[in-house]
């Protein structure tokens, strides 16, 4: 039974046990809904949920589960000789998978009856017209261990998705029964229903800390994967990048985290000048009409796709900087540079800049300024000599935000910096960044076994943990500056 | 008088000139407030400078060079059994196709009476697009009694001849260009002059799938658009509910303790992580571990889903803070549960600020390019995904993945349809925040 079907179907039990579960409720209380402990609606509501909800994360779990068993499973039969040099099981259960997938096709398009299938050979004609329109055309790569296992994948997931139906219905029934079976006139079905409802918004509320769970878990293996087949020293301590796809690569971090902090170093030179100012001039100098306008034009700077700035950075500030910068004064003559990325950046990130600082400053009490303007300070100098100070660490929280920004973008950085791993102080030179190599080891691949494809991942935790680092660094001082002023 | 021993600072001249000190620093308040105004301007002039940028080379994407021409389908040819049978039809492949093409282009140019500079016909038939052959040949099995007839075409240029008349190409870079001459170009700007061709809108842009190298005249935003489509449909269903669901727990029913701390520094964490690094968790978790299908929608809506969600946390949060306790206490004084006061009043006096809130998420997950291209986005698909709930599984594009794809390609002409895709993006986004812009003026209450 198909999974739209099959949600069709509990959705149906559930709005049955809806109707059911109320009027059943009426007809205990004799149609007097006064005698009940609840509203009519909630005895229907608490059937409804029962019907629905064990089904549906039964079902789920099982969607999960189910092909890593079968897998696991099918995957001991590939015979030892039959892996070549050169590929992996992985690979070969891709190609299992494709097969049965074939064999279905032959069952079902071609009308071959299902007792004659295991009868079939790779080299039959039928099958092998569906083997090539799912992506297999040399049959002769097919081992004899490869087609059965092939044979069985198909037959468990068949014997699995029956099994998975009959599961899932019958826990549906079950709970249906089960919360029918329970209405009676004191049944207290609101503080049921209700209690259920607590469990599913706290459920809800755990999702997100399972997906940082889900971020750190799967860095973190496949990181630890990645040192059982590379030496971390050379990883960490290296300056060399060279990754080779026949294995004696390079995989040293230098080069990369150079670019990174090159760019960003650019990027927040840019914005932090400019977005503070502008924060203190819309907020202490603009008037209203000016504040009106100004500021969500600059805003519009943050909503603007980041592959915007990119294609922005790759068509026009590249080749411009080469042609009216880095050629005159010979520094270069690539359009994808450190420059590029670093000013496009920066314009991106002027809008998260100047609206943390304007929030920041109009938090700090009016009476500093009215006591500085006392003393006789002009704006300026009260806005220089008190109110900075009094923002400084809020201001501080801004710019790490910011970093953590700069430091995690990847698009303008693929289009403007260029996927030269080099150090080098020139600005107008293209070099690479964190962000830029996992894109390009991994784009295309899911075969995790080589150490070239393998380094994303730790690549992606040092990522990672260094702007956990920045943001919890500013979400600290943030925190602690509000409190000051509240 | 000890007075007289203070020593005797001379009086101010006068009020109305100020003194040096005074200019001085009457005169670093205008600086400091003229760089303020330089930083505000410098922003600016940067949005102007950016969308004149995309504007200036996207908007000609929209407009494309046609010919129309009379061609004659040779039945010799096109059906040689002459039993306009679909399975024989078939058969022709788009060679048999163009050689119509090529004997219509010369006949349409001689009828002209426009000079030909001894191009062969194949060398004139290449003003038109590669692709052209395959539309005729789409057209023909559609309806094959077109056979034997003659028949206005309207087919797209080259798009060295679409370049030409945009500007992007020169009959200078056309003399090293291996894929036109400067004959061919002069042809067609003759064609043009003789009416034979035209620059028309060009709605194919919007509707086609992707195409190859070698025919950015034929590439479209089709199946990028459904694609990004169906991934904003699953982001709504998913993350909406889930995020609302997070967001009454922890605002309305959570203790203040160890665990709710937890979480929220966890979601305001999340808001923070690179989007990278979801392309990653999608990856290893989604297709990897799950097995799901690799540049399938549903792999996208889902890391989408994960990124928008904080977003909505935050945003539904704010709105149900701003709700006052007054309602709750005058729901909880009736004799409402906890959990009706919540459902009943507070939640639909919050709405307007969720599905702000919601519609920014959105749009910033429509804009994200970083994290599909990890998951294999990047593919080229030219078939359009099946419709929904099966299409979520089908291979597919997205809006800003198909802009980073033209960009990786070597002709300029796709530099033209990234910037024109992008305007398409851009155009979208604007919509999106002023729906949520037009939410809040309209239905947002101030307490």
């Amino acid at each position: 039974m198909s999974i739209g079907i099959l949600v069709l179907v509990i959705l149906a039990l559930a709005a049955a046990g809806f109707f059911l579960g109320r009027n059943r409720a009426l007809a205990a209380a004799g149609g007097d809904p006064r005698k009940l402990h609840s509203l009519p609606a909630y005895y229907g509501r608490t059937v409804a949920l029962f019907a629905s909800v064990p089904a549906l994360v039964l079902m789920a779990a099982w969607l999960i589960v189910q092909p890593e068993l079968i897998e696991n499973r099918v995957a001991g039969q590939i015979a030892q000789a039959d892996i070549a040099e050169g590929t992996s099981r992985n690979l070969l259960m891709s190609d299992v998978r494709r097969i049965a997938d074939a064999l279905d096709q032959v069952h079902l398009r071609d009308g071959v009856a299902e007792s004659d299938l295991p009868a079939l050979t790779p080299e039959d004609p039928r099958l092998r017209t569906r083997l090539s329109e799912s992506g297999i055309t040399a049959t002769t790569a097919i081992t004899p261990s490869v087609f059965t296992a092939a044979q069985s994948y198909r037959s468990l997931t068949d014997a699995a998705e029956f099994w998975r139906g009959i599961a899932v219905l019958a826990a549906a029934l079950a709970g249906f029964a089960f919360a029918v079976t329970r209405i009676h006139v004191e049944f207290r079905a609101r503080n049921v229903f209700e209690r259920f409802v607590l469990v599913l918004l706290i459920g809800s509320s755990l999702i997100a800390v399972l997906t940082t769970l889900g971020i750190v878990l799967s860095l973190l293996f496949e990181t630890i994967h990645f040192f059982r087949i590379y030496p971390f020293q050379d990883f960490f301590f290296s300056t060399k990048w060279n990754p080779q796809f026949r294995g004696g690569s390079d995989l040293g971090i230098w080069p990369l985290l150079w670019g990174t902090m090159y760019v960003s170093l650019i990027a927040l030179l840019v914005a932090v000048p400019l977005g503070l100012l502008s924060a203190i001039y819309l907020s202490e100098y603009a008037g209203p009409r000016m504040r009106a306008y100004a500021k969500p034009a600059i805003e519009v700077l943050a909503g603007i796709p980041t592959i915007v700035y990119g294609l922005f950075a790759l068509i026009t500030v590249g080749p411009l900087l080469r042609d009216y910068f880095a050629q005159p004064l010979g520094l270069g003559n690539s359009s994808s540079s450190v420059m590029t990325a670093g000013l496009v950046m920066g314009v991106m990130l002027i809008p998260f800049v100047s609206s943390l600082s304007d929030d920041i400053i109009n938090a700090v009490p009016q009476s500093l300024r009215d006591g500085s303007y006392g003393l006789g300070a002009t704006q300026s100098e009260t806005i220089k000599q008190v109110v900075l100070p009094a923002a400084l660490p809020g201001i501080v929280g801004a710019i790490l935000l910011a970093a953590s920004r700069a430091i995690g973008e990847t698009m303008i950085v693929v289009l403007g910096a260029g996927a030269a791993a080099r150090m080098d102080v020139n600005p107008f030179e293209a070099m690479t960044t964190v962000t830029v190599k996992i894109v390009s080891q991994l784009t295309g691949d899911t075969e995790f076994a080589s150490p070239e494809t393998l380094v994303a991942f730790a690549l992606g935790l040092t990522l990672f943990v260094m702007t956990l680092i920045l943001n919890v660094a500013a979400l600290y001082v943030v925190r602690k500056y509000r409190e000051q002023y509240e | 008088m000890t007075d007289a021993s203070i020593p005797h600072t001379p009086a101010r001249v006068s009020l109305i000139a100020p003194d040096e000190r005074t200019r001085k620093r009457n005169a670093a308040e205008r600086r400091f407030r003229a760089y303020g105004l330089a930083a505000v301007g410098v922003g600016l002039l940067a949005l102007v400078v950016l969308m004149a940028s995309i504007l200036g080379n996207g908007l000609s994407a929209f407009r494309q060079t046609y010919v129309t021409i009379e061609a004659t389908l040779d039945p010799a040819i096109l059906d040689p059994k002459g039993q306009r049978n679909p399975d024989d039809l078939a058969k022709v492949s788009t060679i048999g196709y163009g050689r119509q093409i090529d004997a219509a282009v010369s006949a349409a140019v001689a009828r002209a009476g426009i000079p030909t500079d001894g191009l062969t016909d194949k060398q004139m038939s290449g003003i038109l697009s590669k692709e052209a052959p395959a539309q005729l040949r789409n057209k023909v099995l559609a309806d094959p009694s077109l056979i034997g007839q003659t028949v206005p075409l309207r087919m797209l240029a080259n798009g060295r001849v679409d370049g030409f008349f945009k500007g992007r190409v020169s009959l200078a870079s056309a003399e090293l260009d291996s894929n036109t001459s400067p004959e061919q170009l002069e042809l067609a700007g003759a064609m043009r002059a003789a009416g034979l061709m035209e620059v028309g809108f060009n709605l194919g842009f919007i509707t086609w799938p992707d195409a190859s190298e070698l025919r950015p005249e034929a590439a479209g935003l089709g199946v990028a658009m459904l694609g990004s489509a169906y991934m904003m449909i699953i982001v709504l269903v998913l993350a909406l509910p889930l995020g609302v669901a997070a967001s009454i727990y922890l605002q309305e029913f959570a203790p203040r303790n160890r665990w709710t701390d937890l979480i929220e520094v966890n979601i305001a964490n999340l808001a923070a992580v690179p989007s990278i690094v979801y392309g990653i968790l999608g990856l290893a978790i989604f297709i990897n571990f799950a097995g799901l299908p690799q540049s399938a929608p549903v792999v996208g809506g889902l890391i989408l889903t994960l990124m928008t969600l904080p977003t909505i946390i935050i945003a539904t949060r704010a709105s149900l803070d701003a709700v006052p306790p007054s309602i709750r206490d005058a729901a909880l004084g009736v004799g409402a549960s906890k959990m009706q006061s919540v459902f009943h009043h507070v939640l639909p006096l919050a709405l307007p600020g969720i599905m702000t809130g919601t519609i920014i998420g959105m749009a910033r997950a429509l804009g994200e390019t970083a994290p599909l291209l990890l998951i294999g986005m990047v593919a080229f698909v030219r078939d359009y995904p099946a419709a929904p709930p099966e299409g979520f599984f089908d291979p597919a594009s997205a809006l800003p993945v198909q802009v980073y794809q033209w960009t990786q390609r070597a002709d300029p002409a796709f530099v033209e349809r990234a910037s024109g895709a992008i305007i398409v993006l851009l155009v979208v986004l604007m919509l999106m925040n002023t729906a949520a812009i037009i939410l809040r003026r309209r239905f947002e209450r101030r307490w």
